[in-house]
């Protein structure tokens, strides 16, 4: 029998948890809120800048804002330096929209050998496809119910 | 070439070893072994190439390395033998489309130099080949793209996840040991896939490490050798988690002590090399370290027997996306060093 049975898959993924090594669990989530907290800080810095020199209200400053981060993910990502960032950081770094400009990015690098196209036009979407899916989805269920609350309750 | 017992070969007008050719890149020449290697690049990709062309230039180079080395010509080869990760075997069959010798392609993902060596060494036995080639190649970002993420994509990776090796191993092996290597292929073993049912990617050397063991406990029950017959025994890329549950494996079967094991993956790189984590995979894994570091200990006198079982990780991106379980495969291969007395 080449396919274990049942009970040995069992007992053999009992076996392998002990030679498993612990992912750093404390370390990964004060590196996550420190780095997390530290792109939102200079969100916050970029969005000040809008407001104090452009004008714009605290409300409209948020777009542009957005922008700028988007911009400068996508800048590092280019010059390889957000992958190691983001492997050091982890969910601090995929959280905020910076981990989404990277996702689109990466992807958008990676396939562009295959043409403009069928590379970069069918594949930036690959790893942030399902973000913006459910993303939508449950913004419109979540605006359904509210909608449904305010007008017949 | 004749059976013994239930899933091994051995050779009897064994094949011998003519030259090996080893391209490496970038962080593979600067590992621990990379002194070794006869072609090291500064980096991954070749300038204007894509990751997956400079795969095929890395496997194009180390036949071309080894060919040279045996000052053979690709006219007088008379078959090819060679296995890689990508989609379809686009590397070997793409890649070596240019010395226009017959060619054979294989698959048994990591476990693949294995394989190719079997058949080279079955073709040149019989007489069907004097001079075949085999060899496997891989590339960190080909494989990472096909299987993973994207190369700047930013992902924390477990403790358990294991590199790509970049580069290509090639060997030249022939009917006569005049103008040879002092080595020669004497027995083969040709594994069972075995399925414990792991199913997470990250988890290579927990998912191989069962096929490893069975090939091993195999070979020793159907040769009648031990453990204690061969100066060397490396697995092709358990890593170092994989190797430890190999351990334990080998000593339920009654395999303890065992200081001469060793796997490939654990030699390539260094664990403080960045981003190598539990150690080196992929299918230049095991040919690089073989046809380098652990042949040149043949070639030296250190090693008078040598058993190579490469291993590897049965899965497709389908298949993982279908999340099916990754079973194992592991194919071993015996060299023995000929001494002076034999050849005279």
């Amino acid at each position: 029998m080449t396919t274990a049975s049942k009970n040995e898959q069992k007992a053999y993924q009992q076996t392998i948890k002990k030679y498993r090594p612990a992912k750093p669990m404390g370390k990964n989530m004060i590196r996550a809120f420190l780095v997390g907290g530290l792109i939102c800080e200079i969100g916050q810095i970029v969005q000040w800048f809008f407001v104090k020199f452009a004008h714009f209200s605290i409300q409209d400053a948020g777009n542009p804002t957005v922008a700028v981060m988007i911009f400068l993910a996508a800048c590092l990502t280019a010059l390889g330096v957000y992958d190691k960032f983001a492997g050091w950081a982890g969910a601090g770094s995929a959280v905020p929209v910076t981990g989404f400009s990277n996702t689109m990015t990466s992807a958008a690098m990676e396939h562009r050998a295959e043409g403009w196209v069928a590379g970069v036009g069918g594949n930036m979407f690959k790893l942030a496809g399902p973000v913006i899916v459910y993303g939508v989805v449950s913004a419109f269920f979540v605006s359904l119910i509210r909608y449904l609350w305010i007008h017949l309750v | 070439m004749s059976k013994l017992g239930a899933q091994t070969w051995e050779f009897q007008r064994p094949p011998v070893l003519i030259s090996t050719g080893t391209v490496a890149g970038k962080l593979e020449s600067e590992g621990p072994i990379g002194h070794l290697f006869d072609v090291k690049h500064s980096s991954d990709r070749v300038e204007n190439l894509t990751w997956e062309q400079s795969e095929q230039v890395f496997f194009q180079e180390a036949v071309h390395v080894a060919l040279q080395k045996a000052n053979l010509l690709p006219q007088q080869v008379d078959v090819m033998v060679g296995g890689d990760l990508s989609a379809q075997l686009t590397s070997s069959y793409l890649g070596l489309k240019q010395f226009s010798v017959p060619i054979l392609g294989v698959y048994s993902a990591c476990a693949s130099i294995c394989e190719s060596l079997f058949f080279a060494s079955f073709l040149v036995e019989n007489g069907f080949a004097k001079v075949a080639v085999a060899g496997t190649s891989s590339h960190t970002s080909a494989a990472e793209r096909q299987f993973r993420y994207p190369t700047e994509y930013g992902v924390q990776k477990p403790p358990t996840a294991q590199r790509t090796v970049t580069g290509s191993g090639v060997a030249i092996l022939g009917d006569s040991p005049a103008a040879a290597l002092p080595i020669r292929i004497t027995h083969a073993t040709v594994g069972k896939v075995m399925d414990y049912g792991i199913s997470n990617p990250w988890e290579m050397g927990a998912a191989m490490a069962p096929a490893a063991a069975h090939t091993l406990t195999t070979h020793f029950k159907d040769t009648g050798r031990s453990p204690a017959d061969y100066d060397c025994i490396a697995t092709g890329d358990l890593g170092h988690i994989g190797h430890q549950i190999l351990r334990k494996l080998l000593a339920d079967e009654g395999y303890t002590h065992l200081t001469q094991l060793t796997d490939c993956g654990i030699l390539i790189f260094d664990p403080n090399q960045p981003e190598v984590f539990s150690g080196g995979s992929g299918g230049a894994c095991c040919s690089l370290v073989t046809f380098s570091h652990l042949i040149d200990r043949m070639i030296d006198g250190q090693y008078k027997r040598l058993l190579i079982s490469a291993t590897g990780a049965l899965l497709s991106t389908i298949s993982a996306q279908q999340h099916e379980t990754i079973p194992g495969i592991s194919h071993a291969i015996a060299f023995e060093r000929i001494e002076e007395e034999e050849l005279k």
